[in-house]
């Protein structure tokens, strides 16, 4: 019972990474006032672009760099699109989405099914020993622990430091942002790249350590329950993991009915139960008054800023 | 100091007329995909004159855009609806997929056998219809009354009802004299859209007049009566809605609801009229490229079918490409993206004016 807790818990935190990555992402675009929902598309193009790179050079290191590249390329794109242009932002993000699945789906035909270098499990020093927390967090791959130094560090500048605070205020009131002389495009353009380069880590994570290989459509939706987790997060970087976290365990309970043999639930409801949930989860947290006051959206989310109004 | 300082963007005094913003979308696209079919080592010009051959030269291809067009149509009027309300319906491609399953089974599992075909295939349609509203419920009740972001919970349903059609094909559903092959049986003949006119427009059935009719009623719907009146006052300003006492909840759970139906009819259509039977195939986007009908019409239901047809021919030119050229027909779905983020791009440069140099005075 206690070692398939154990299991259990391997398994959520190892399906939460590329949800965890691309959430932070999104997390910071949207922190600074940018929403954009072409996390599944950039996320696509980075397992794509990062199964690729790892492929020809053999090193899945430089396969991480090209997926936040790609993505941060994608993403620069959305931001030309809502910041420079003042675009419609869910119509940019979702013709976002669909460029980055049409593009993955024709540039990587010859690559699917083929098998390349990939992260395997990295066993650290004294951390992977520790009993439970140990063997659940640090029997993972590398870009897990990237992950976990990259969450507080989010953390730390959005609320800690000056540059996280001008951020924060372009999100919050670009109009006041620009009256104390914060440069709320570039500040908001800057942050879309950079949720695009964490939106690629996310995607490489699925093709070079999670499901190693590239598929079509290989994210199953995973870029949108990642904007899903920002709302739940309430806009909040450990709040981010901490709801990927939820989704791993919503995918390790699917695995885990499977390996035991426990025929109590079929598997077509447990493969929907990922999705079904993180439903359940948006309506409790957006769907009580008393949650959504407390989480507080960034009030100025999605809506273009012009000096000339 | 670099001559991009003297770069101005002034908004313009008139904005420039639709067909600029998508004259420059289609130019866009057309460009995009010249340096992709480059990048591919093809030349752009064969290969666009490949995609115009097989859109438009011969008869069957034209009917083939007609096909396509029909379900373009129907979700594009989804989505168009819904935009009225400000309400994003991103769940089009979940809903046609339940209009479907409704509509198959309702088909091989309600209707009596040796049902005249009229009835039974407008039952049929018509469960479709209700699948796809049912399919929208829970994220239009979690809109209207729990405040609830209806893109999200449209879009993670797509999801969950591509695995339910495919368990129901590959398992309860399955023929069992289907030689393993996974699908239902074919539905009874008397449930199949009759073809309008088999000789000349080919596999061209009866959903498409149904759509076609659907574009202008729901025009009317909206520009004409109380209830399209009030669905287009709280798009424009729900303060003003509010205080007008508008039941803000009650439209918004009947618009996306209708909004479902809509979607739901147009997976019945394929369905019935095309498959005749549930089977791999139903969910190939068509949902989500209904967005794209919706605004490059800019939300005018009028316009619908037009961008429906543009949008099916180019479709129907990128399947040419794979078989004449051996390139991906996912060229497609590519220069659609194209095709949207080259109109928003025009319908920024309508309304602002890029100029280089000094600002006017005064």
């Amino acid at each position: 019972m206690w070692a398939d807790l154990v299991f259990l818990g391997q398994i959520a935190v190892k399906s939460s990474v590329a949800v965890a990555l691309a959430a932070l992402g999104e997390l910071v675009a949207e922190r600074s006032g940018v929403l954009n929902l072409g996390v599944e598309g950039m996320m696509l193009m980075g397992a794509l672009a990062g199964f690729a790179a790892a492929l020809t050079t053999g090193d899945p290191w430089l396969g991480l760099g090209a997926a936040a590249l790609v993505g941060a390329a994608l993403a620069g794109l959305h931001a030309f699109f809502a910041v420079a242009l003042r675009a419609n932002q869910v119509l940019a993000g979702l013709a976002l989405t669909i460029l980055g699945a049409g593009l993955s789906s024709f540039l990587g035909r010859s690559l699917a099914g083929q098998s390349g270098p990939r992260f395997r499990p990295l066993h650290l020093p004294w951390l992977s020993d520790i009993p439970v927390a140990g063997e659940i967090f640090f029997t993972q791959s590398a870009p897990a622990y990237l992950l976990y130094g990259l969450a507080p560090l989010l953390w730390y500048w959005l609320f800690r430091t000056g540059s996280g605070l001008r951020v924060r205020a372009c999100g919050q009131g670009a109009a006041s942002a620009d009256a104390a002389g914060v440069n709320v495009a570039r500040t908001r353009a800057l942050c879309t790249v950079l949720g695009g380069a964490l939106a690629g880590l996310g995607g490489a994570y699925l093709s070079l350590s999670y499901t190693p290989g590239w598929a079509t459509g290989m994210t199953g939706g995973q870029g949108w329950i990642a904007v899903a987790m920002v709302v739940f997060a309430a806009w909040r970087p450990l709040g981010a993991v901490a709801g990927a976290m939820l989704f791993g365990l919503f995918q390790a309970l699917q695995f885990w009915f499977q390996a035991t043999g426990q025929e109590l639930v079929p598997a077509w409801l447990l493969r929907m139960l990922p999705y079904l949930l993180t439903i359940a989860v948006l309506a409790v947290v957006q769907g009580s008054p008393s949650l959504r006051r407390r989480a507080g959206a960034p009030a100025d989310l999605g809506r273009p800023f012009a000096r000339e109004g | 100091m670099s001559p991009w300082s003297r770069l101005r963007i002034e908004p313009r005094d008139r904005a420039l007329p639709p067909l600029f913003s998508l004259g420059l979308g289609v130019g866009l696209a057309l460009l995009l995909g010249a340096a992709i079919f480059a990048g591919l080592g093809v030349n752009p010009l064969s290969a666009y004159a490949a995609m115009a051959a097989g859109a438009f030269g011969s008869g069957h291809a034209l009917s083939e855009i007609l096909v396509k067009a029909t379900p373009l149509l129907l979700t594009g009027l989804a989505v168009a609806l819904a935009a009225r309300m400000l309400l994003w319906n991103v769940g089009c491609e979940g809903q046609l997929v339940m209009g479907g399953v409704f509509a198959a089974g309702c088909a091989l599992f309600l209707l009596p056998p040796g049902a005249p075909p009229l009835p039974a295939a407008s039952a049929a349609l018509l469960c479709g219809a209700l699948g796809g509203a049912a399919w929208a419920l829970v994220p239009a009740l979690l809109r209207a009354w729990g405040q609830v972001s209806e893109i999200l919970t449209t879009l993670l349903l797509n999801y969950v009802a591509v695995i339910l059609v495919e368990h129901l094909y590959y398992g309860p559903w399955r023929d069992p004299a289907g030689f393993g092959f996974p699908g239902t049986a074919e539905l009874p003949a008397a449930a199949h859209l009759a073809r309008l006119w088999p000789e000349a427009l080919g596999r061209v059935h009866a959903g498409l007049p149904l759509a076609l009719l659907l574009a202008p009623l729901l025009a009317f719907l909206l520009a004409r009566t109380r209830w399209g009146f009030s669905v287009r006052v709280i798009g424009l300003s729900p303060g003003a809605a509010r205080y007008a006492r508008l039941n803000v909840p009650a439209r918004t759970l009947a618009v996306l609801c209708c909004s479902g139906a809509l979607a739901g009819l147009a997976g019945a259509g394929e369905v019935l009229g095309i498959h005749h039977r549930l089977q791999e195939g139903l969910a190939v986007g068509l949902g989500y490229d209904g967005i794209i009908v919706a605004w490059l019409a800019r939300g005018n239901p009028l316009a619908a079918p037009l961008t429906a047809l543009a949008l099916g021919a180019l479709f129907v030119g990128a399947d040419q490409l794979q078989t004449n050229l051996g390139l991906p027909a996912s060229i497609g779905q590519t220069l659609e993206a194209a095709l949207l983020l080259g109109y928003l791009a025009g319908e920024f440069l309508a309304r602002h004016r890029v100029a280089f140099g000094r600002a006017h005075v005064g």
